[in-house]
């Protein structure tokens, strides 16, 4: 066995700077992705067609087309298009939000469709207006079934952002690969990633756990 | 008060009311009966609107609801609606369920609210109650809380659908007790039952629903002692 992590000990710093680029970006896709999510999960609940249809048409392309097409397509090919040079944290941000939104927006039209019909012709039979209806009846309920699939979803987001990599985002990945092609040594630097990612993984999956176990609680 | 004029409502390519035309008037208690499917709950959920009409005419004092120009919302806040499963709102405490409304569509200030809720409250027998939530209250306690949130808007008609029918037997007396004393102060009631001694007994009319007609309509002591059609004969003699 041909294994000597003292190699990698001077690269450790470099490689770590990744996990702030990585959490970095991905928070913000996260962001951009609760944003656009929840808007076109209030267009996904609307009774008019012409409003659901986009919504619907956006899901399906985006949840129907693997993820890293979408990101070449953003950092590669649009500037094609454009003459525009992007930046690896916008295209970054834009893939994985734009993604992130599609499954997010899924997620919380569940939620609400969830909620029990007579919480919405009880609060109609009041005069409650849709807004008030929607942000003090069907919202914080509909929070129960949402916030631990939302969880899920940052998780699988946070796994997925190694994808970064291929389009030159120094995230911790890529920086594990750049350590690795200098010292020849593939190995250690991408076991160490691999265990720095695990962390974030599992501090990520008990924040969900929790939240879930105190959702539970308040039935 | 109500009056519907040749109320219709299809649901796809099936009839549920057909042409029910009725008045009913201010201070009126009126019960609904009539077998499963007769189209009860959808006549009831066309009065406030919950359902949309068909074809034909509602107008509730003096306004025809019907007309495309009506704000729901404004109809709603004159009248209160009572489920057979309460759906009261499960994240809010009791006092919560009942002012809620009366904050958030008539604007009325909090501490007001608070007062108003607080005696409604008192008045259904749920006075220590007003800090709990739903999940622990008994069924006839729930459906007591949502009479009162209904009362909580001072509406000037109350529409109650099988308001007794998910309850267990020994809960129905307290919330039907809670009804009677509101016959009392001259609220204008619609009531869909299956209690036939309640209707009977507080009800000034009875309205016989069989396919998506009235079959029937009178005063309770004829309409029980001697139904003018078969098909409530029928139907009589299988629940009394
Ligand atoms: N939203 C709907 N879509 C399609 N059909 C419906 C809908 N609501 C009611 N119906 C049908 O309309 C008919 C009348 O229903 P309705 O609920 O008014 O009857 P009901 O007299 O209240 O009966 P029950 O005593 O069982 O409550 C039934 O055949 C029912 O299946
Ligand atoms: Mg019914």
């Amino acid at each position: 066995m041909n294994l000597d992590f003292s190699q990698i000990v001077p690269s450790i710093p470099f490689i770590l700077e990744g996990i702030g680029a990585t959490l970095k970006f991905v928070s913000v896709s996260i962001m951009f992705g609760l944003v656009l999510g929840t808007i076109l999960a209030l267009f996904k609940i609307s009774n008019k067609k012409w409003i659901k249809l986009p919504a619907d048409i956006y899901t399906s392309i985006f949840r129907g087309t693997p993820l890293i097409l979408q990101l070449m397509i953003i950092h590669y090919a649009i500037p094609q298009l454009f003459e525009y040079d992007i930046p690896v944290f916008l295209s970054a941000v834009l893939a994985f939000g734009l993604n992130s939104a599609a499954y997010v927006s899924e997620i919380i039209r569940a939620g609400i469709m969830a909620v029990d019909k007579g919480q919405i012709e009880a609060a109609e039979a009041l005069g409650v207006g849709y807004k008030p209806m929607m942000m003090n009846i069907i919202l914080p309920q509909a929070t129960k079934n949402i916030l631990p699939a939302l969880m899920n979803e940052f998780i699988t987001l946070t796994k997925e952002s190694a994808l970064v990599s291929t389009i030159g985002y120094m995230d911790l990945m890529r920086r594990a690969e750049i350590v690795g092609a200098q010292l020849y040594r593939n190995f250690e630097p991408l076991l160490f990633a691999g265990i720095i990612y695990w962390v974030m993984i599992f501090i990520l999956t008990n924040i969900g756990n929790w939240l879930e176990r105190r959702m539970r609680k308040s039935d | 008060m109500i009056k519907t004029i040749d109320l219709t409502k299809t649901f796809g390519e099936h009839t549920v009311l057909r042409e029910i035309t009725t008045t009913i008037d201010q201070g009126e208690v009126v019960a609904i009966i009539g077998p499963s499917g007769s189209g009860k709950s959808t006549l009831l959920r066309c009065l406030n609107l919950l359902e949309n009409p068909s074809q034909g005419y509602i107008w509730i004092k003096n306004r025809e609801i019907t007309s495309p120009k009506v704000k729901k919302v404004e109809i709603r806040k004159d009248i209160g609606m009572v489920f057979q499963h309460f759906h009261l709102f499960p994240h809010m405490t009791v006092l919560e369920n009942v002012m809620y409304a009366p904050i958030k569509v008539k604007n009325m200030k909090k501490e007001l609210a608070v007062k108003i809720a607080k005696g409604l409250l008192a008045k259904v027998g749920l006075k220590d109650k007003i800090d709990a939530y739903p999940n622990r209250l008994s069924g006839g306690q729930k459906q007591r809380v949502a009479i009162a949130r209904a009362l909580a808007m001072e509406p000037e008609i109350m529409l109650f659908d099988e308001p007794t029918s998910a309850l267990d037997p020994e809960m129905v007396k307290e919330v039907l007790d809670v009804m009677k004393d509101l016959t009392q102060t001259g609220m204008t009631m619609v009531v869909v039952t299956h209690e036939m001694n309640f209707a009977r007994e507080v009800a000034d009319r009875i309205i016989f629903m069989d396919e998506g007609k009235i079959m029937e309509e009178g005063n309770p002591k004829e309409f029980f002692t001697n139904p003018k059609t078969k098909r409530a004969e029928d139907f009589l003699s299988k629940v009394l």
